[in-house]
């Protein structure tokens, strides 16, 4: 039975009955890193230098060399990324089974919210509300935040920072917390540089969404795109990131199956 | 009486554009003495140790005493203006298409007969004047004779002005104008006349104070710049590159990290990635372009100004990944240097001590101050030099350095 | 001919005069504005010529004196091999204007002290399309470093700071120098060899093209490929092979005279005149014309001071008292100088003293002076900096000494 769910799987796909929606953002240098203060190592914004161009470095082709940090653009955050899941096992790229790379995706819609207040938190509340209508989050799901904050095409609005630091939604400590414990999820997806609000040092503990999510094994998702294109469920998402050996992440292409 | 210089008219699209012609550069090593001290802004001749006669032309052994113990020396310059020529001809392709072309004789108070490049405010002979070096369109060192008083407009003089590199009239690069030093030096160089200043600046979500003001000055354009970036740099050498006089190098990144003191390479590649390699993209999407326009009428480019550190001299360890950085900045601005001479283009180091700004905060006075800096660069793009040390903490480091570098380094890790 | 007194007085110990030593054969390789050809032509040109002028075999010259500045990468022992010559005395004197006379006082004392019997003194240059210009970076290190870059170009910016400096000083006019290169033009009109053939006005040199001010074009020497010769024998050889010849009365040389002089007005002769005079046993009165080294007129006026035709400062005065064509009261480059000759690069230093002994022997191919018994051919050049480091002089008599 389920050889013929991937069979017609497979055949849904070549006729469009099932379409991939592409939530990755381009990767180009112009495309915002996460900036932490002076004082600590960087995340390397992305850089590209061309090796040869059909010219007297390479006649017939063209090629480039990359550099990038492993959070750079649309990336996955494995739990060794933070101090609270370190100790954790299977929790590096590398090591991450396969199998929870594949998911289903619930997708919040908080565009509404966060269009009148940048740093606008997602509460237990609001996916109660959600559930209400749409039906309980499945163990095992992905929870993505929709904010429609990859429309913001200019870095300097994607960054949103003013002097007291950088001004982008995420989820409150508590409601972390409650997909965690009460729903089981593999992970939390964000649209904006991080899976935490950019006021996120503030709350309770400093950066609640990376401290809890990878304190459980749990993954993170930065910088999707085109999460306005999702149902609010019924996608089925996939976020493999690089094998990395003992990496805390990579920029991936993230992909969505839906219905057509 | 010099006329003040005007700004000059749109250029004609139509015609080809003059190509960069440079006068004779072919000197012996001693001569070479003189431009070396040129290059610093020092007039210098070689004294015998053993008998104090002055030599010029520059030679091996003392004219008076064969001693060959020369020295080189600072001069006054003090002389008597013997006699002069207008040149209507030349052989020579340079200053052929740039005659009439006044020269001197000059009789040192000292005593050697020199012939001299002549500032138009000199007073006919017999007159005093002062005579100084300075480098000419080669890169080489050259005698002038100047007014011993100031003339109005003495930086006009037509042939001074083939040796210096004012930014009168002229558009400018600044390619970062997020730091103190890159304001300044913005400010500055507005102060100094020049038309039209681009001001770069990279991670545009990063605020930082005055930037918005500098953009607003009427002369100044601000434009997107990172010089970590090879498609950035590209880019706006594409848009205005074309256009650049003089390019002023205010991009950096400083840490304060040695060896021991820092985990990984991350931070001291950050450094290198803007400090060299950042020259390095600078110089091949904006050097071609400044090359070719190296005699382009009036305001022509004429300039390319890197602020590198004393530290690229010998090594400050406190600041050692920094330091080394600068130092490949240092090599590199020499090929730099010797690439633009075709297109007789100066290429100007600065070599500041200890900038007051935040990462030397932890470093005692004296600190230079950002607007001194501009002002230094200022300086040397009127007098045309190459190497600038400006404040009490680089000319004394240079001393050392000079002495003897070993002693430096010693005395620097001390 | 008694040994003046002077002579060893002024000179030292054992100065000897030239009296049993001739110059013959005077020969000059027609000049031309640009050649294709290498000095190495020239040079040969010249020998043929004065072989056959003296009807001597290749195999009697035994001495070869050479001034050039176009044989690089040769040097004179590069002919010997090229031309097939084999000699037993050889010397290369590159040293433009001076170095006639100084190849003259080489060769002199080589056959008096029975080193070489018979010396060819050629200068001989080549002149291509962008000779000059080429030449002038790599004349000397001093003018590489401290002249060329100043734009001038050769030794034109020198001389116009010297002949401004001189008019200043001494209230010389632009119209004394002109009458100098009217003159020479006049004389060159009668010179079948001289490249300027058009006669030349006052007003024309007055107005003519600025180089660098004062001088204007007329004031300069042209560039062109040629050769001057002749040969030192002794005067018995020369008696009998028939030639007509001139002897030396007298010859000076100094290099780098006065080097604390701020700027050039005067030339070693100052230092040497008295014992050139003295060991001719002449005064300067006793001279029939005088083949100055007129590389700028202005030279040729303070040759005419230092060599004692007038004091000091004075020079201008003396050329408005005179007239320099060869039929007037004091001869000058009777065949036109160098100014309206030409300058074949070192065989301008020979050109005076070709002349002399053509002048002396009756073998004129310009027009002569009467009656000349006596002349004098100067040598100056080698600017090397500021200044002439070379000056000479040679003090010659026609036939019988």
């Amino acid at each position: 039975m389920v050889a013929s769910t991937l069979i017609s799987l497979a055949a849904d796909l070549a006729s469009r009955r099932i379409r991939v929606v592409d939530l990755t953002q381009t990767l180009a240098p112009e495309f915002p890193p996460i900036v932490l203060p002076p004082e600590f190592g960087q995340c390397l914004p992305f850089r590209i230098e061309e090796v040869s161009r059909y010219d007297e470095r390479g006649p017939a082709w063209y090629w480039n060399n990359f550099s990038c940090g492993e959070h750079t653009g649309t990336h996955f955050d494995a739990p060794v990324h933070w101090v609270s899941g370190r100790d954790l096992p299977n929790n590096a790229t590398d090591t991450i089974p396969v199998q929870e790379l594949v998911g289903a995706a619930c997708v919040i819609d908080c565009s509404q919210e966060v269009s009148a207040d940048p740093d606008f938190l997602l509460t237990t509340d609001h996916v109660l509300r959600w559930e209400s209508v749409h039906g309980r989050i499945a163990p095992r799901a992905w929870v993505l935040m929709r904010t429609d904050w990859s429309k913001r095409t200019d870095p300097v609005a994607y960054q949103n920072y003013d002097a007291t630091g950088q001004h982008t939604p995420g989820p409150a400590a508590e409601v972390v917390r409650f997909l965690i414990e009460e729903r089981d999820v593999v992970g939390f997806g964000s649209e904006a540089i991080g899976t935490d609000a950019g006021q996120g040092y503030h709350l309770k503990p400093p950066y609640p969404c990376h401290y809890y999510m990878h304190g459980a094994g749990r993954y993170g998702l930065q910088c999707l795109a085109n999460l306005d294109l999702l149902p609010p469920t019924g996608a089925v998402i996939f976020c493999a990131p690089l094998k990395i050996r003992n990496g805390s992440g990579s920029p991936i292409r993230a992909l969505a199956l839906v219905p057509a | 009486m010099i006329p003040p210089l005007t700004r000059p008219k749109r250029k004609n699209p139509m015609l080809r554009t003059r190509q960069a012609l440079l006068p004779p550069r072919a000197r012996s090593r001693a001569a070479l003495g003189l431009t070396a001290a040129a290059a610093l802004g020092r007039f210098e001749l070689q004294v015998c140790s053993d008998c104090d006669a002055v030599q010029y032309p520059p030679r091996e052994a003392c004219h008076r005493c064969l001693s060959d113990r020369l020295r080189w020396r600072g001069q006054t310059g003090l002389g008597e203006l013997l006699s002069t020529t207008t040149v209507h001809h030349s052989h020579d392709p340079f200053f052929r298409e740039r005659v009439p072309w006044k020269l001197g004789m000059v009789r040192l108070d000292v005593g050697p007969t020199l012939v001299v490049h002549l500032h138009s405010g000199c007073a006919p002979p017999p007159s005093r004047v002062r005579v100084d070096a300075r480098l000419d369109k080669s890169g080489q060192g050259v005698l002038l004779a100047f007014p011993i008083d100031e003339v109005p407009n003495m930086a006009d003089d037509r042939q001074l002005r083939e040796m210096t590199c004012d930014p009168k009239f002229r558009k400018v690069l600044v390619t970062d104008g997020k730091t103190s030093v890159g304001q300044a030096v913005a400010r500055a160089v507005i102060d100094a006349g020049a038309d039209l200043v681009w001001v770069g600046y990279a991670e545009p979500w990063k605020l930082v104070p005055g930037l918005a003001e500098l953009g607003a000055l009427p002369q100044v354009t601000l434009l997107p710049l990172d010089l970590s970036d090879s498609r950035s740099v590209k880019q706006t050498a594409a848009e205005i590159g074309g256009k650049v006089d003089i390019l002023i190098n205010t991009a950096e990144v400083h840490r304060t990290e040695g060896i021991a003191s820092r985990n990984g390479v991350e931070t001291a590649r950050s450094e290198m990635d803007v400090n060299y390699f950042g020259l390095l993209r600078l110089a091949q999407e904006f050097g071609p372009a400044m090359r070719s326009r190296g005699a382009d009428g009036q305001s022509s480019a004429t300039a390319w100004v890197n602020l590198l550190s004393i530290y690229a001299l010998c090594n400050y360890p406190a600041h050692g990944t920094f330091s080394a950085s600068k130092a490949a900045a240092l090599s590199l601005s020499q090929c730099l240097r010797a690439e633009m001479r075709q297109g007789g283009v100066r290429v100007i180091n600065v070599f500041p001590g200890p900038i007051d700004d935040e990462w030397n905060q932890a470093l005692p006075p004296p600190k230079l101050s950002a607007g001194s800096l501009a002002k230094a660069v200022i300086k040397a793009l009127k007098d045309g030099v190459e190497d600038v040390y400006p404040g009490d903490v680089a000319q004394e480091w240079l001393a050392r350095w000079q002495d003897s570098p070993k002693v430096l380094e010693r005395e620097v890790s001390l | 001919m008694v040994q003046s007194r002077e002579n060893s007085a002024v000179s030292g110990v054992g100065a000897r005069d030239y009296r049993d030593l001739a110059l013959v054969a005077p020969v000059t390789v027609p000049y031309v504005r640009y050649s294709i050809r290498n000095a190495h032509w020239f040079v040969a040109q010249a020998l043929s010529r004065l072989l056959k002028a003296s009807k001597l075999d290749k195999s009697d010259i035994d001495g070869l004196s050479v001034g050039s500045f176009t044989l690089a990468p040769d040097t004179a022992i590069g002919l010997t091999q090229h031309l097939g010559l084999t000699v037993r005395w050889l010397d290369h004197v590159p040293l433009g204007g001076a170095c006639g006379v100084v190849a003259l006082r080489r060769a002199l004392r080589a056959v008096q002290a029975g080193d070489a019997d018979v010396v060819a003194c050629i200068g001989a240059d080549t002149n291509h399309v962008d000779s000059f210009r080429e030449s002038l970076g790599s004349f000397s290190v001093f003018a590489r470093d401290a002249v060329f870059p100043y734009g001038s170009g050769g030794p034109n910016a020198s001389f116009a700071f010297l002949t401004s400096y001189y008019m200043r000083t001494f209230g010389a006019t632009r119209e004394d120098f002109g009458k100098l290169c009217v003159a020479q033009r006049d004389n060159a009109l009668g010179y079948r060899h001289a490249l300027f053939k058009k006669p030349l006005t006052l007003d024309e040199y007055l107005d003519a093209r600025p180089i660098a001010d004062p001088i204007r074009l007329f004031d300069c020497v042209m560039p062109c490929a040629g050769a001057e010769a002749f040969l030192v024998m002794t005067r018995q050889r020369a008696q009998a092979l028939g030639l007509p010849y001139v002897s030396v009365r007298s010859t000076c040389e100094r290099h780098n005279a006065f080097p604390d002089d701020p700027i050039q007005m005067r030339g070693g002769w100052v230092l040497d005149r008295d014992r050139l005079y003295g060991a001719a046993g002449v005064e300067p009165s006793d001279i029939d014309f005088v083949q100055t080294y007129d590389d700028y007129p202005v030279m040729s006026v303070i040759q005419l001071e230092d060599l004692g035709f007038c004091e000091k400062g004075e020079g201008a005065e003396f050329v408005r008292r005179h007239t320099f064509t060869t039929d007037g009261s004091f001869p000058i480059n009777t065949s036109g100088g160098q100014l309206s000759v030409g300058q074949a690069g070192c065989a301008a230093g020979f050109l005076g003293l070709v002349e002399s002994i053509r002048q002396l022997t009756g073998q004129n191919l310009a027009r002569s002076v009467p009656e000349a018994r006596l002349g004098m051919a100067v040598g100056f050049g080698m600017i090397t900096y500021d200044r002439g480091l070379c000056s000479g002089a040679a003090i010659l008599s026609g036939g019988q000494a």
